[in-house]
């Protein structure tokens, strides 16, 4: 049916759901380093100190200072401007990677769990095939066949978050499907499909979400490792990974150039850790019902 | 006119890893429009399969045999989807855990309209009307306030009481209901029950009701089978069967009742041995390790049917030492230490 009951599902005004979240410390740490993430791509949209993209070869590799608050890279543009406007990439990659892992994955787990038998089989060891290739390999292959560029290795990174979505769809899907209310509705004459979306999906509703940021945080390093290699994003557009792999060549005269997009991809990384660990604790009922 | 369900020598066979298992052998029965019939026998007998394979949800590694007619129509022969026109539409179902035969994520107007929507197509406002109405009569109080809390708010027979509801939405011609108070204290049992059978006679519906317990059956059915080993043992309408009880297994069954005269330190009686494993169960009568008349003939065949009374059956070729057992008032015959005795 709708989005209501599903959104219902999620215990989001439960009684106490929100005080029991100010108290717990990774959840408030990881939701306000993923806002702080959020806030600095819809920032660069509207403001970034320099443009990016303009070169001043008079002004380059300039310390920190008043004007270039970081200082500026090897063709001189400030590096303030690029960590604003790298955070863009990230967020896009995640998004649609996981995105695309998330739809097409939980499609595949819940027809695996709602079919059992052999097409079940055929669908795990898919799954088991995406599963044999690290996914930075994988990534490199597709980037390899179709060419570089963001699209391509948002694709690559999509693909890879495919079998681990099923996997645990599955997994979880197959759990729901043995209780008794399952039975229940399907004594009330309910088919498969109404069953799976009216009572499977919302029960592995917080699962899922406690996945997809954890699953979010490895698409940003897997960016970042593909534009480090060239294969991901393309200059002139500004990512964290390209500013990594630009100043590895100048790492023994500036080498704060690689320490800056280090420590905003590992912040990114941190803060979507932090909070599908403390969704993870927050959705766990058996905790609820403990304080 | 034909019954509204008639069962013929339905066989549910199980493929486990040890081998196939005889869930249900060769049951047979009839259950006309608006009558009640009870289905007892301990754990593991094939009670609950009886019911599955009626609704159709037995699972996957069973395989049916035999017919199941609901009103004249083949049941066994019919796909997945056309069964889910006949579930919670024609066959409505209540099962044993009110606790869980509900989702936790959705509310109980919600669940309870399902079937409205789902079978005769009631818009959401209708059926949500309808399904207040349906609380009400189950007996939740304040049903247009509380349609739309979660099952969690709601005690043990409150949410058997809104199980029912959902099973009678589209006013079925049959009601299962499989072991429906088991989970229920004894007070709550006795309302919930008392709610099923005047449900039953208002709206008119058949009902199998299914127990272990041999005090719900003698409330609430005019007619019960006595079931062993996958086997309908003995036959017939409840006062008939209370009275004049043959079967050596029902004996034993009756014999382990407490009894309020019972004293305190007696120890109840008991049937020896265990249930035979449904994989390896042997040829001839099911309860033959187990009963005090057995013969080596009991081990040959399994035994025909036997008319004792008025539309009374018993599956037993010793029904006369049964008998004579009985009328030398040895009816606990079936205890550890007359078992002994026998050679």
């Amino acid at each position: 049916m709708s989005a209501v009951p599903v959104i219902a599902a999620l215990p989001l005004n439960a009684p106490g759901f929100w005080r029991r979240a100010a108290r717990h410390h990774s959840f408030v740490l990881g939701a306000v380093l993923t806002l702080l993430l959020v806030f600095t791509a819809l920032l660069s949209f509207v403001w970034t100190p320099f443009s990016p993209y303009d070169v001043d070869m008079a002004a380059k590799m300039m310390p920190p200072d008043a004007r270039h608050w970081l200082g500026t890279d090897a063709y001189g543009r400030d590096i303030v401007s690029l960590l604003l406007v790298g955070a863009r990439a990230s967020i896009a990659v995640g998004l649609i990677a996981v995105g695309i892992g998330l739809v097409i994955g939980t499609a595949f787990g819940l027809l695996a769990a709602a079919e059992r038998g052999w097409v079940e089989e055929a669908i795990m060891r898919l799954a088991d095939f995406g599963f044999a290739f690290p996914a930075i390999l994988s990534a490199i292959m597709l980037t390899a066949v179709f060419g570089g560029g963001m699209v391509n290795a948002i694709i690559a990174i999509g693909i890879y978050n495919i079998p681990t979505f099923a996997r645990i769809t599955r997994a979880s899907a197959n759990a729901v499907w043995s209780r008794e209310f399952i039975l229940a509705a399907r004594a009330c004459g309910k088919g498969k499909l109404a069953i799976t979306m009216e009572h499977v999906l919302p029960n592995i509703l917080s699962v899922l979400i406690v996945q997809a940021t954890i699953r979010f945080a490895i698409a940003i390093l897997a960016e970042a490792a593909l534009s480090y290699l060239g294969l991901g994003t393309q200059p002139p557009q500004p990512s964290w990974g390209r500013m990594l792999s630009e100043a590895q060549t100048l790492l023994f005269q500036s080498p704060m150039l690689a320490v800056y997009p280090g420590v905003a991809i590992a912040l990114a990384v941190l803060g979507l850790n932090l909070l599908g660990d403390g969704l993870s604790d927050l959705f766990d009922p058996r905790l609820t019902r403990k304080r | 006119m034909s019954p509204l369900l008639e069962v013929r020598d339905l066989q549910v066979k199980l493929q486990t890893h040890r081998g196939a298992a005889l869930a249900v052998r060769d049951a047979s029965f009839t259950l006309e429009r608006g009558q009640t019939l009870g289905l007892v026998g301990e754990s593991g007998c094939g009670k609950s399969m009886t019911a599955m394979a009626l609704m159709g949800l037995l699972p996957e590694n069973a395989q049916i045999g035999g017919s199941i007619r609901f009103d004249g129509e083949e049941l066994t022969a019919k796909s997945d989807g056309e069964m889910c026109e006949i579930r919670g539409n024609r066959i409505g179902m209540i099962f044993q855990e009110p606790m869980t035969a509900l989702n936790p994520v959705h509310s109980i107007g919600h669940q309870v309209a399902e079937p409205l929507r789902l079978h005769r197509k009631l818009s959401a406002s209708a059926a949500r009307k309808e399904a207040i109405a349906l609380l009400d009569r189950v007996g939740i109080p304040e049903a247009a306030r509380r349609v739309d809390a979660y099952p969690h708010q709601f005690s043990g027979g409150q949410r058997q009481r809104i199980t029912i509801a959902m099973a009678l939405a589209c006013g079925p011609d049959l009601l299962i209901a499989d072991e429906p108070t088991t989970a229920l204290d004894v007070t709550i049992q006795r309302q919930i029950l008392e709610l099923i059978g005047e449900l039953v006679a208002e709206r008119g519906m058949a009902l199998l009701l299914i127990s272990h317990d041999l005090g719900v059956i003698a409330q609430n059915v005019a007619r019960m089978l006595v079931m062993y080993g996958g086997s309908v043992v003995e036959s017939g309408p409840t006062p008939e069967v209370f009275a004049h009880r043959m079967h050596p297994y029902t004996l034993g069954l009756f014999a382990a009742r407490p009894g309020l005269r019972s004293q305190k330190g007696q120890r109840l009686a008991m049937i020896p041995g265990t249930v035979p494993e449904l994989v390896d169960l042997p040829a001839g009568c099911p309860f033959a390790g187990r009963c005090a008349f057995t013969i080596p003939e009991c081990h040959v065949t399994v035994p025909p049917a036997i008319e004792v009374g008025a539309d009374h059956h018993a599956r037993c070729i010793r029904l006369d030492a049964v008998a004579a057992a009985k009328q030398l008032a040895l009816t606990p015959a079936l205890s550890q230490g007359e078992r002994e005795q026998q050679p």
